[in-house]
């Protein structure tokens, strides 16, 4: 079943006619997802072939869920009009979207979030700055690779694109239910916490991997929501023992702030409550591995 | 991007607050007119990015243009913990009877906009919240509601700032707010937040972190920039849209995807605690697309700098296929020879992911003496590690 993400979800572009929107459709398509259309006002009513398939262009967000039944957005504009798709999307109150444009204001996702709550939190917003979600052998949305590995039952939520994929393929024999890209922004919309209450709650779950960086205090609510929340074992790794203070480390949301925000008190929120976190990636999917050989 | 206290300040005076009248001088003949234009007792303070400059002296008072000119003098030219001094503030002086408290920030925990608001002001607010959290007055923010009169009369009442104030602090507030959102700022902090004797609420300190996300609307922010401050090899990477990080190491690092190389880092620290302690040069991210040119551009960066003894590059093929980033480095390499540069330190290249085991041949075909394949992370962290010892 899987969380958030099924075989039966019906994916929208938003940004579909542009160079990345056009090349991650064709691979969203070739992963199996049911792309059904995308949404660009200026070429509304136009068809674009895609690999084969016709994919219609909206005006809207609204007359693409009309027009195809579709429940999910991915996102791919420009960070300057960022902000005007995501509050398009929910303003169509589509269940779903994903947005995976890098370099987005703070202020700007700040307003969207701030609107999402306002609509009463219909839609559930992944990103922004993220890879998107995948899960493995139903669907694809996002710029996860789909090849890397296939369904299994392990659930991941990384802050971190390439360290997601690292992960999928160091446990690639044992496959994921879904894995969720939440983006390394200051802000975002989904959170570790709302991931892990999703794995809890998903009974093709069995253990749960979280990937952390430094910067902000996410980690660390996340261990008080485990210790409260989540029964099922949690393996953690966090990025960036080694990064110096006051420096962005690439992700606009990576750094550390005086005292606050840094790895080491992370993996001690972490294991503190019980989750066993690697030293390293590889570290991380040992530790994984026995835990489900185990099981 | 954080600014200096004396662009905070402007900042504070083009959005209508009440700042103490002054200037910014880099030479002590324009510290003399600033001196001359203020007149009487001023203050000079060097600008850096870094706190405790009073007790290092870089903050004293002066009277009359002639000390004026004499302190700042003496400030300019200082190294507070490791930054050079090379612009001093000077501004009036106030007469303070309190000192309070007040600024908008990234609450990143709700997903929204902070204001913090204390009676306790002109101290550290983190010790302050820690030691007598009921003087600091949290209040959320709707990023879109904004603060407006009532907002900021809420703000006033909750940080239980004194009654005969509030007609002057809840325009402070509202203005403030409005430098916050017109500058895509993540932070604006006034500490303090000063009453002087005579009833007057002054911004004495202005601390203002800007959103580079934001940049494409703020084409003015880039001359916020201090040139004089940036690392070369960081302003050359950016001139190549290069997400660069210099660190104090001699391994360099060049990777894909900013989480894996800032575990790469990590890694790379680890291994190099067997190996003489050696440590990363610099953070790399070359980001998705991987063309031999960004490669060429990456590797030329992490090699112009003189401590770096080894490079690690690591690449984990997702959306990038592990041949073209092979082709990428051997293009790379032939494409620094030919600019003329010369390269003869040690690469060691883990490729896994997408077409791994094509990117691999391809590298081992190549056989160019300086790449080293090390098919796992770990080891290859090891082996980069080991070569820069090595090095040394």
């Amino acid at each position: 079943m899987a969380i958030w993400l099924t075989k039966e979800s019906k994916v929208v572009v938003q940004g579909m006619t542009g160079s990345e929107g056009m090349k991650h459709t064709r691979r969203m398509l070739a992963a199996g997802t049911n792309v059904v259309g995308g949404v660009n006002p200026r070429k509304a009513g136009q068809k674009v072939a895609v690999d084969g398939a016709e994919l219609p262009v909206f005006g809207t967000v609204a007359e693409a869920m009309a027009g195809t039944g579709a429940d999910v957005s991915v996102i791919f504009v420009p960070p300057q009009f960022t902000r005007g798709a995501v509050v398009e999307a929910i303003d169509a109150g589509i269940p779903l979207a994903v947005v995976i444009t890098e370099g987005v204001p703070v202020h700007d996702t700040a307003a969207f979030w701030a609107y999402n709550v306002a609509q009463g939190e219909r839609t559930r917003i992944v990103g922004p700055n993220c890879p998107g979600i995948a899960s493995p052998g139903a669907s694809n949305a996002g710029i996860i690779p789909a090849d890397i590995t296939g369904t299994g039952r392990i659930g991941l939520v990384s802050k971190s694109g390439t360290l997601t994929y690292q992960m999928m393929y160091e446990l690639r024999d044992i496959g994921f239910s879904t894995c969720v890209g939440i983006g390394g922004d200051p802000i975002i919309g989904t959170t570790h916490i709302d991931a892990l209450a999703a794995f809890q709650a998903d009974p093709e779950t069995d253990a749960i991997v979280m990937i952390g960086e430094i910067g902000g205090d996410a980690e660390e609510r996340a261990a008080e929501f485990i210790k409260a929340n989540v029964t099922k074992p949690v393996v953690g790794y966090i990025a960036g023992f080694t990064a110096p203070p006051g420096k962005t480390m690439g992700h606009a949301g990576a750094i550390i702030s005086g005292s606050a925000g840094t790895a080491d008190a992370k993996k001690a929120a972490l294991e503190a409550v019980g989750v066993k976190v690697g030293k390293t990636p590889s570290e991380t999917a040992r530790l994984m591995r026995e835990l489900m050989s185990g099981n | 991007m954080d600014l200096y206290e004396y662009q905070g300040r402007e900042l504070f005076e083009r959005h209508g607050l009440p700042v103490l009248a002054g200037g910014v001088a880099t030479t002590p003949d324009e510290a003399r007119a600033i001196a001359e234009r203020l007149g009487g007792r001023v203050v000079v303070k060097a600008q850096v990015k870094v706190g405790g400059r009073g007790k290092a002296g870089g903050v004293k008072l002066a009277e009359g243009v002639d000390e004026s000119v004499a302190r700042a003098t003496d400030i300019l030219g200082m190294d507070i913990k490791g930054h050079t001094v090379n612009k001093v503030m000077i501004t009036v002086t106030a007469d303070i009877a309190e000192e309070y408290y007040f600024s908008y920030l990234l609450d990143r925990a709700n997903r929204t906009f902070l204001c913090i608001a204390s009676v306790a002001g002109g101290m550290d607010i983190e010790q302050v919240a820690a030691e007598t959290p009921e003087r600091v007055a949290k209040v959320a923010i709707d990023a879109n509601a904004g603060v407006d009169e009532a907002k900021a009369r809420e703000i006033v009442e909750a940080a239980g700032f004194p009654a005969e104030l509030t007609d002057q602090i809840v325009p402070i507030a509202v203005r403030l707010w409005q430098a916050f959102v017109a500058e895509d700022a993540t932070l604006v902090e006034v500490n303090p937040l000063a009453r002087t004797t005579d009833g007057t609420v002054l911004c004495l300190d202005a601390k203002v972190s800007l959103d580079e996300n934001a940049g494409f609307r703020h084409p003015d922010h880039e001359a916020l920039v201090d040139q004089a401050a940036v690392d070369p090899l960081e302003q050359r990477a950016k001139e190549k849209d290069l997400n660069y990080v210099k660190l104090d190491g001699e391994v360099g690092i060049i990777g894909n995807g900013a989480g894996l190389v800032m575990s790469t880092l990590d890694v790379v620290a680890y291994a190099g605690e067997s190996h003489g302690g050696v440590k990363p040069a610099n953070f790399l991210d070359i980001g998705g697309g991987a063309s031999a040119a960004v490669m060429a551009n990456g590797l030329e960066i992490v090699l112009s700098d003189p401590s770096v003894r080894s490079v690690f590059v690591n690449v984990f093929g997702g959306i990038t296929a592990c041949d073209e980033v092979a082709n990428g480095i051997i293009q790379a390499l032939a494409l620094l020879a030919e600019r003329g540069e010369t390269v003869d330190k040690p690469l060691v290249v883990r490729l896994d992911g997408n077409n791994a085991e094509a990117g691999r041949a391809i590298l081992d075909g190549a056989a160019n003496p300086l790449v080293q394949r090390v098919d796992t992370m770990d080891g290859a962290a090891q082996r980069a590690a080991e070569l820069a010892a090595a090095g040394v």
